[in-house]
């Protein structure tokens, strides 16, 4: 991985998507470690920009930090100039004034990521901007499936529900099909983007047709407000029709994965047959993701003589 | 007074065709001579330059009142007058909004000083809200020829309906001519909350779509309604394809309808907004390339009848902004004549007439867009048709750098502009 911004899993392609994947599996046994840290970000600074309310990545990557012993510092925007006026480019330029590493942000517009490289110099991980791109989701996704199914060649990948408004899609379109396998869209007409031209995706409208062909479910949070802003008749409409219920887990094949990125609504777009179900991993995904998020902040940070012309492997094995 | 002057050795172009002439300026502010070898105290060279009327611009926000920061009447006049142009047309969407006497009086007053004339639009609706109409017969009287709540369209249908049979009744108020209706047409039902041109882009980039139909149904609608009142009306800144068929379906009908399109409207497309840059960010949005050839079209074969350039300065930190949050519009006044040479593959003549005498038309303006003759106002622009120049935002004299032609090349040069009589743009510099 050359780039020194994380903002959408098209700048990483195959080839950065398997780096990441391969040094992840080694950052795992460090999670495993009695005391999991490694002192190879030791002296650097991390910066969390979260404009929008985000418990779990904003934890996950607090604690990929830590085990690379990198420093943090949190921007909480409700407590901040933020919410006084302050403009987007000012906060940015205090915190890189303040001498951070990275910022790891998080904002309910898409681009945002984007306009804060002009900006600093610091290194921009996109944790997720507006419906547009989540791609460390994408990578521990990625991450999760390789562990239980191997390759991804071949491999098809449902993912249903509110593809339109969500970033956690768009990520994963790219990633899953970047890796091989093939990826169905499963929605109703008014939960899918304007347009799919030119993606790399089948459209359903029909999941039990769908189901028995997976090799993966991934269910996208429904949004409960869709219903007042009119996309949905009802959650129980949807739920009877794109939901995972009991009787739709039978559909699903022995072998195959539940996804979900959280949080859910059990009932909604998932059961709680189904989230409590064998075949679910979704505690795996949160777990995973703290692994990528460590191989995410090594590629992008570490520096120093004794890593320059290593390879991730080679970085891995040393560790 | 200003002293007399002759612009030498040029072609001069306007709507009786082109010819080689001097024209000798006249320190009453009209010209007093057209013809071969003519001198005076003072000469501005005009060799291998178009000397033609001044132009028009239907579509510009002045922010005076209200938003000094972004530019001023005097600003915008500069960048107007160094873009070739002796009238510019104030959109109504300052603050307080143009939409009674006294805000008018006072642009009008202001404009006075400025670089070019300032036509003042007023707009349709009270507070440009759409529901209570202003007081179009007394802000007629003081002028005002185009009302729009540009900015928005009027969404009720019975509020537009009103409008334009109110229109019919204002001759007695204007001295005879007719007013028109100008809008923005924009299903805002439709296209709320959407910050690019819905399609592809959009879907790919995770921003909310303004959906064409927003737009198209709008124009529909007004189009019928012109038809049933027989009023006037103009459509701005057309800039979907089918939009601009049924405009061209329309003019056939024999419907008193004209329209414009704006430069970037067929300069630019909607994969612009792929970098985020939020100097693309414009309404309406920019559109697909399919879209930006039909606009191409409908300017070459007279269904679009004006480009303007919906000269819309944000000051730099309003649009530091996230996509969706940051304002839309862009800079074009120095840049329109430029970008129509250089892009649109017309007539020289019909670029000309698109930008001077068929918006002076629209406008109801009979100071400009006039035949270069003996007799007519002094509004003039002289451009060189072949000058090669790189845009450069920083140069520019509005007070905003909101340009998105940034760095491009481009031919044609304004050298001279003469504002009745008086020199305010020499050697591609303005005199104040």
């Amino acid at each position: 991985m050359s780039a020194r911004h994380l903002l959408c899993v098209a700048d990483l392609g195959r080839e950065g998507i398997e780096e990441v994947l391969t040094l992840a599996a080694s950052f795992d046994e460090v999670s495993s470690r009695r005391i999991p840290r490694v002192p190879v970000l030791r002296g650097k600074t991390v910066a969390w920009l979260f404009y929008e309310d985000s418990t779990r990545t904003r934890l996950s990557f607090e604690a990929a930090a830590k085990r690379l012993s990198a420093d943090t510092m949190n921007f909480s925007v409700s407590n901040s100039s933020a919410n006084k006026g302050e403009s987007l480019r000012d906060t940015c330029e205090t915190l890189a004034a303040m001498g951070i590493d990275a910022i790891v942000v998080r904002h309910r517009s898409a681009g945002v990521p984007w306009q804060i490289t002009n900006w600093v110099a610091a290194s921009v991980i996109n944790a997720g901007d507006g419906w547009h791109e989540h791609p460390t989701q994408a990578l521990l996704d990625c991450f999760t499936i390789r562990k239980h199914l191997g390759d991804f060649e071949g491999r098809h990948i449902a993912i249903v529900g509110d593809i339109k408004h969500s970033r956690v899609a768009r990520s994963n379109i790219a990633a899953f099909s970047a890796l091989g396998a093939e990826v169905t869209l499963v929605a109703p007409p008014t939960l899918l983007p304007p347009s799919v031209e030119g993606w790399p995706v089948k459209v359903s409208h029909d999941l039990d047709a769908v189901l028995p062909t997976v090799d993966a479910v991934y269910l996208l949070r429904m949004q409960l407000e869709r219903q007042s802003d009119g996309l949905i008749p009802s959650l129980r409409e949807y739920s009877s029709c794109y939901g995972l219920t009991a009787q739709r887990l039978t559909a699903v094949p022995d072998e195959a994965l539940i996804m979900h990125p959280g949080p859910m609504n059990r009932g909604v777009e998932i059961s709680a047959e189904a989230a409590d179900d064998s075949r679910a991993v979704i505690t795996n995904q949160v777990s995973n993701g703290v692994s990528v998020r460590m191989a995410v902040l090594f590629l992008l940070l570490a520096s120093g003589s004794e890593l320059e012309d290593t390879t991730a492997d080679s970085l891995a094995k040393s560790l | 007074m200003t002293d007399s002057l002759v612009l030498r050795g040029g072609t001069i172009i306007d709507a009786r065709g082109s010819r080689r002439a001097d024209v000798l300026v006249g320190n009453d502010g009209t010209i007093e001579a057209v013809g071969e070898d003519l001198s005076s105290r003072r000469t501005l060279d005009a060799e291998g330059c178009i000397v033609s009327p001044g132009f028009v611009d239907l579509h510009t926000h002045l922010r005076q009142p209200g938003n000094e920061d972004a530019e001023t009447i005097e600003t915008a006049s500069r960048a107007g007058a160094l873009g070739g142009y002796t009238a510019l047309v104030a959109m109504p969407d300052t603050t307080p909004a143009m939409d009674c006497a006294s805000v008018v009086r006072d642009v009008l007053s202001m404009g006075r000083a400025a670089l070019t004339d300032i036509i003042a639009a007023a707009s349709i609706t009270v507070g440009r809200k759409g529901a209570e109409l202003s007081p179009m017969a007394e802000l007629a009287e003081l002028g005002v020829r185009i009302f729009t709540d540009d900015g928005s369209g009027v969404q009720d249908d019975m509020v537009m309906k009103r409008a334009l049979e109110y229109s019919l009744g204002l001759a007695p108020f204007t001295g005879g001519g007719s007013v028109v209706l100008a809008q923005h047409c924009d299903v805002l039902a439709l296209s709320q909350g959407g910050f690019m041109h819905e399609g592809e882009g959009s879907s790919r980039l995770g921003i909310p779509g303004q959906p064409a139909v927003a737009e198209e149904l709008m124009v529909m609608r007004d189009l019928a309604l012109a038809r049933v009142t027989g009023a006037r009306l103009h459509l701005q800144h057309l800039s979907t394809a089918r939009s601009i068929e049924l405009v061209r379906a329309a003019k056939a009908e024999g419907i008193a309808v004209t329209a414009e399109a704006t430069t970037h409207h067929f300069t630019l497309t909607d994969s612009c907004c792929d970098s985020f840059d939020t100097v693309y960010k414009v309404n309406p949005p920019l559109r697909p390339i399919s879209d930006v050839e039909a606009v191409r079209a409908g300017l070459g074969d007279g269904t679009i009848d004006a480009i303007a350039t919906d000269h819309a300065p944000h000051a730099k930190h309003q649009k530091e902004r996230p996509f969706d949050s940051a304002p839309p519009g862009m800079l074009g006044l120095e840049t329109a004549l430029a970008l129509a040479v250089t892009e649109l593959d017309l007539p020289i003549e019909t670029v000309i007439g698109l930008m001077s005498w068929r918006p002076a038309q629209i406008a109801g303006s009979d100071l400009h867009g006039r035949p270069v003759e003996a007799g007519q106002p002094a509004n003039l622009c002289v451009f060189d048709p072949q000058e090669q120049w790189t845009i450069d935002a920083s140069a520019l004299a509005s007070k905003s750098r909101n340009c998105p032609y940034e760095g491009r090349s481009v031919r044609g040069k304004v050298r001279h502009t003469i504002l009745h009589g008086e020199a305010v743009v020499v050697d591609s510099e303005a005199t104040r």
